[in-house]
């Protein structure tokens, strides 16, 4: 496999779930081949990324050009640091996400499982094509084709409420993208004469802070999957999805690729220094702290526990948000790494909601007292990946917050150090009652939970690897956070 | 090889009679088709020969211009002629099919005649080098359309034809007033001559008049905001294919003798320095974007959508015109191109809708995903095209309108936040059908029916990858936009 040329290998790897969703669609009346093609698609995919892996430690840039649509920009793949780190994840966890789907949508006997199938190795494949992005102007491509082709997946069920969420979630995404993100890239395409991820940013020096600071603003407002409030409502909207589609599109694919545009458009279109001294990144700051707060505490009132994970999710891409905003070194790998341990964590807590569901019908977090009896791996489960997303050891979630927090001290805005704190108690406020209330309530409906099992069998092997990968990205680091801190 | 551009016309011209002989539907058909073919093929030979910025000047008959009549053909009108032709070739392939069941077999031939008079006049206004041949092709054009719309399955088609008739009378008076006034300034109808001879006279109210009634009338056959009133009947009530040709090339042809008359007769130093047609034309193309998508979004035949959301698209064209700098005119020119084929590949699928549901209203379209699966995923690329989503032709033109309003100033942002909004408008009425057509179970007998026949699939088809083509690969489309603009703009 080392033969390949990286370039062409980026290519293989972006066409390879393609060809997967073909053999998908193909093998669509036999289940168990359709499964098999599934995994093995995914499990190659992964492969072949890691196997780019040993260039970027040795700083190789490799390029693969495929087209130019207008001239002197071109759509391009190039390797590089972070969108490594977000390709790795991605092709890992849709390994995992499959075999918990096998599980989830047999156990439902969901309709249009093969459609479903499809639609997911096609939304992974644009989510590659994002990571591998040389250029502003890939990645946007990327991002809308994202968003349409992850459309049939929320709206699977078909019902009216899957409809109208659809609308929602198709509405938001779409405005924000084409009102703002799209005007911001051809302005700056105007102004730079290019749209390059290069060190150190495109604008030149004596670019017009008001005109830059209005740019930075369209930015990060466009780019409407970070879910920068006030355009957050699209996630919850979307949790009409099955569970393997929010587990992964709305914990991992879709939203990460907001909070990795967000990070490349301010560590390579803008450049920390630049974005360190614009007024408007101030103003940004602020909304995405208080964003993070407000969420946390709209994640509170949730009964729902789909929708307080997903105003949980709205809350943590915050965090990315406000690393990116920091402009300080620290305050980049403090995002870096939180994309990778966020993920890990709330697809952990989305896999236990799912494995709920399939056991117990429960949606809902009041019905799900003294579960803890009946289910116990789930919950126990429930409590590590929730542990991580508050930020406390033994899980992965430490480091990050640890170097976010760094971040609001290089940068002196120790009101924002304040905020990740508060955060971090209204995360342990809104996610642990329900693990402690599973476990040790004794007062609840617990009469209802008796014939109640723990979930099938690849629902639980899919919870073990994340669970594992929680713990294990606090043991074993390192490789991430070297990975990180070459993003500069 | 000479004789290419008088080819290009007296071949349908000549057909187009032979096949009201031919009794046989198919036998007009396969003509018709073998004509359209022919004039893909010269009219590609053309656009290769104009790319090196060659004028071709073809004198009719041997008289030499100034005083017969000149076919001229440079970069505009080789890629306009390219555009009508390919788009005729496309849509001609689809009308077997497609009028066996909406035109009574006896009116075939009859219909064959008319398609290939339109094209003949149509492609006679792009490449003719005279004013007055230009009104007399356009004549042509109109006429014979009145008559294709007309065919319409629905009594409706003919108070629609017969609407545009008086809408399109007009137009032509007015075309026919200005060319006479500038003849009488001038003495000359070739274009080439009266741009030389018109500055000589510029500065009096005959030429101002000419000016303002020759803007008018190709405003009404443009079909400009609010001048498009005949437009959404005509394209509704028209059968299939001739709404598809129509939209995909009548309009554009217009667009393009503005453009001639604007930039090569008059010069832009007159047009916008001294008359006020920059304002006009951009206040009227932002509201027509605006009123164009609105309709859209309300309306139940989807025929009528379209059309709807064809007077907003013109709407962008016009936009990228007025602005007059190079990105703009060729945005203009570009949208044209793209435009053509998007709208193309939306009015040929709902063709195939008309020919397996019988109608095009909203309620048709429930549950076609599932029945239909091959026409509704043209339809949904012909759909992201119109609202411009990477990866499609309208995303192309989208992006050169930006970057071209981007150095307009406060005006520019004005026309960035009316093209944008317009966008999202098109998402809210395409995906109207989106919804209907994957959220509903379909109709026992929509089931029965099944996907269109193939015969209809393929030009579909045909034009929904062009639309993905050119939005990924657009070499072609955008160094003749730009090569045509720098040069209708006075560069080499």
């Amino acid at each position: 496999m080392t033969n390949f040329d990286p370039g062409m290998l980026m290519a293989i790897i972006v066409v390879l779930p393609f060809l997967g969703a073909l053999l998908i669609a193909l093998a669509g009346k036999n289940p168990n081949l359709r499964e098999f093609f599934t995994l093995a698609t995914g499990v190659t995919t992964f492969l072949l990324v890691l196997n780019l892996l040993p260039g970027v430690f040795n700083n190789e840039t490799t390029r693969y050009t495929f087209a130019e649509p207008f001239p002197g920009l071109t759509l391009q793949f190039s390797l590089e640091p972070l969108g490594m780190i977000f390709a790795l994840m991605a092709s890992f966890l849709w390994v995992v996400t499959s075999i918990y789907s096998i599980g989830y949508m047999r156990g439902n006997n969901e309709q249009n499982q093969t459609r479903f199938y499809v639609g997911f190795a096609v939304a992974i494949a644009f989510t590659l094509g994002l990571a591998f992005s040389a250029n502003l102007l890939t990645l946007f491509v990327f991002y809308e084709m994202l968003t349409i082709s992850t459309y049939p997946l929320v709206t699977h069920a078909g019902t009216d409420h899957a409809r109208k969420g659809g609308r929602v979630y198709l509405g938001i995404l779409l405005t924000t993208s084409i009102a703002l993100f799209l005007p911001a890239m051809i302005w700056t395409y105007h102004s730079t004469g290019t749209l390059d991820f290069r060190p150190g940013g495109i604008f030149a020096e004596g670019a017009d802070k008001f005109v830059v600071g209005i740019i930075l603003l369209l930015f990060f407002f466009g780019v409407g999957k970070a879910a920068l409030m006030p355009f957050h409502r699209w996630l919850p909207a979307a949790m009409v999805a099955p569970t393997p589609v929010s587990a992964l599109l709305h914990a991992v694919a879709v939203v990460k690729a907001g909070v990795f545009t967000v990070l490349k458009i301010a560590v390579y279109i803008f450049g920390i220094d630049l974005l360190a001294s614009l007024e408007a990144r101030d103003i940004l700051l602020y909304v995405a702290g208080g964003g993070v707060l407000l969420a946390s505490l709209i994640a509170m009132r949730q009964n729902n526990l789909k929708a307080r994970l997903a105003y949980s999710t709205v809350s943590q891409l915050g965090y990315v948000t406000l690393g990116a905003l920091l402009a300080t070194q620290a305050g980049v790998t403090g995002a870096s790494m939180h994309i990778v341990m966020h993920a890990f964590g709330k697809i952990t807590l989305f896999f236990c909601a799912g494995a709920i569901y399939v056991a117990s019908r429960k949606t809902e977090i009041n019905d799900m007292v003294g579960l803890g009896r009946t289910m116990p791996f789930t919950m126990a489960a429930f409590t590590i990946g929730a542990l991580s997303v508050v930020g406390l050891p033994p899980t992965g979630g430490t480091w990050s917050k640890w170097y976010l927090m760094q971040g609001t001290l290089e940068s002196g805005h120790l009101i924002l150090m304040g905020v990740l704190m508060v955060s971090s108690l209204l995360n342990i406020a809104y996610l642990l009652p329900i693990p402690v209330r599973g476990f040790f309530n004794k007062t609840g409906n617990s009469d209802g939970n008796s014939g109640i099992k723990e979930a099938p069998r690849p629902i639980l092997l899919a919870i073990a690897i994340t669970v594992s990968g929680c713990i294990l990205l606090f043991i074993f680091p390192q490789a991430l956070y070297d990975l990180a801190t070459m993003v500069r | 090889m000479s004789h290419l551009p008088a080819l290009q016309i007296v071949l349908p011209l000549l057909a187009a009679p032979i096949c009201l002989l031919l009794r046989k539907s198919s036998l007009a058909w396969l003509l018709a088709l073998g004509v359209a073919l022919c004039g893909l093929a010269i009219s590609i030979v053309l656009f290769h020969r104009t790319l090196n910025g060659e004028i071709i000047s073809y004198a009719m008959g041997g008289w030499e211009p100034p005083w017969g009549i000149e076919y001229r053909v440079d970069r505009l009108s080789a890629f306009v002629l390219l555009i009508v032709s390919a788009i005729a070739a496309v849509t001609f392939a689809f009308a077997n099919r497609s009028i066996a069941r909406e035109i009574p077999l006896q009116k075939h031939s009859l219909f064959y005649t008319a398609l290939l008079l339109c094209l003949a006049g149509l492609l006679g206004i792009t490449i003719t080098g005279d004013a007055f041949n230009l009104f007399v092709f356009l004549e042509i054009s109109s006429l014979s359309s009145y008559v294709l719309i007309s065919f319409g399955r629905e009594r409706r088609a003919l108070t629609a034809a017969f609407q545009y008739l008086i809408m399109g009378t007009i137009g032509a008076t007015m075309i026919l007033i200005g060319t006479g006034f500038i003849y009488m300034m001038t003495g000359t109808l070739n274009m080439a001559d009266l741009a030389l001879r018109l500055p000589g006279v510029m500065d009096t109210n005959t030429v101002r008049a000419a000016f303002a009634f020759l803007i008018v009338g190709f405003s009404i056959k443009l079909a400009l905001f609010p001048l498009h009133v005949w437009l959404p009947n005509s394209y509704a009530y028209a059968p299939s294919v001739v709404s598809a040709f129509l939209a995909a090339t009548a309009t554009k042809v217009a667009i393009y003798s503005l453009i001639r008359f604007i930039f090569t007769i008059f010069g832009v130093d007159f047009a916008f320095g001294e008359m006020p047609l920059q304002v006009i034309l951009i206040l009227l193309s932002i509201i027509a974007v605006f009123v164009g998508s609105l309709s859209a979004i309300f309306q139940l035949n989807i025929k009528h959508m379209l059309a709807y959301s064809s007077v907003a698209q013109i709407g962008y064209i016009i936009i990228g015109i007025a602005l007059v700098s190079a990105v703009g005119l060729s945005a203009g020119i570009l949208h044209l191109f793209n435009h053509a084929l998007i709208k193309g590949c939306l009015f040929l699928a709902v063709g195939c809708v008309f020919y397996q549901q019988g109608d095009a209203t909203i309620d048709n379209f429930k549950g076609l995903g599932k029945t239909m699966p091959w026409t509704m995923a043209a339809f949904v690329i012909g759909g992201l095209g119109i609202i411009g989503m990477p990866l499609t032709a309208g995303f192309v033109s989208k992006w050169y309108l930006v970057l071209a309003a981007l150095e307009h100033g406060v005006v520019g942002m004005i026309i960035i936040i009316s093209v944008l909004l317009g966008s999202l408008l098109a998402v809210a009425y395409i995906w109207r059908i989106v919804e209907a057509a994957y959220f509903n179970q379909p109709e026992a007998a929509a089931i029965e029916r099944g996907e269109a026949p193939l015969a209809l699939l393929i030009p579909t088809w045909i034009l929904a990858l062009a639309t993905i083509y050119f939005g990924i690969f657009t070499q072609l489309s955008v160094d003749a936009a730009m090569q045509a603009a720098q040069s209708l703009l006075g560069g080499k």
